[in-house]
């Protein structure tokens, strides 16, 4: 059975007339970890990959793939990474459904346009970093 | 998660991580997650609730700045 609805289809597809250049998402899956957690999670971003060509997906094992997910720094499961032109380090923890939904659709499309919708003093003040910044977002689906 | 993701993308410097707090109880009792969203910076600077971008921002730069 889908995830998402036939609304939520045309939805996301309105949102993804914004995408510009190739998105890929990286599912990290774990089945004796979480199960039908990684499944679900897998689900998901096959289901909103379907939605627009410029969206590929590729699912490691961290336990088989394990240089891969250290690379991509990844610790946990059920997770997601959604690269642009490059990595730009956004990682989702656990299934995105409800409101982190729909900031998985907002970081497809930011990674894909290159573009942070973000005022130029923000901009400006973060491009002049000179130390790594690591955020977390802790957030509940409702 | 929204302004984290997108400073994510204009900094090479900025990582941005949602973590779906239910499903990481562990995780959400060691930062002491009591409401959502919460927000933690180098595991240093941290707070609850959606804020302006220009407070983020300070956030940020508060939690890389010299202790």
């Amino acid at each position: 059975m889908p995830i998402l609805t036939d609304r939520d289809r045309a939805a996301v597809r309105k949102e993804f007339e914004k995408l510009t250049g190739p998105v890929k998402l990286v599912v990290f899956s774990q089945e004796l970890l979480a199960g039908d957690l990684c499944r679900q999670n897998e689900q998901l971003v096959r289901e909103v990959a379907e939605l627009a060509d410029t969206i590929t997906v590729e699912v490691l094992n961290p336990a088989i793939d394990r240089e891969r997910a250290q690379a991509y720094g990844v610790d946990q499961v059920p997770a997601i990474a959604v690269e642009g032109a490059r990595d730009y380090g956004i990682r989702f923890y656990g299934v995105p459904l409800g409101y982190e939904f729909s900031n998985l659709i907002d970081a497809i499309i930011v990674a894909s346009t290159g573009e942070p919708a973000l005022s130029e003093d923000t901009k400006a003040s973060l491009r002049a970093l000179t130390a790594d910044v690591e955020i977390k977002v802790f957030a509940t689906p409702t | 998660m929204r302004l984290a993701q997108h400073m994510a993308v204009a900094s090479d410097r900025v990582r941005a991580t949602a973590i779906e707090a239910t499903e990481f109880p562990e995780l959400s009792r060691a930062y002491q997650v009591m409401g959502v969203p919460k927000v933690v910076i180098n595991d240093r600077v941290q707070f609850e609730g959606a804020v302006p971008e220009q407070d983020f921002l300070g956030a940020v730069l508060q939690a890389v700045s010299a202790p």
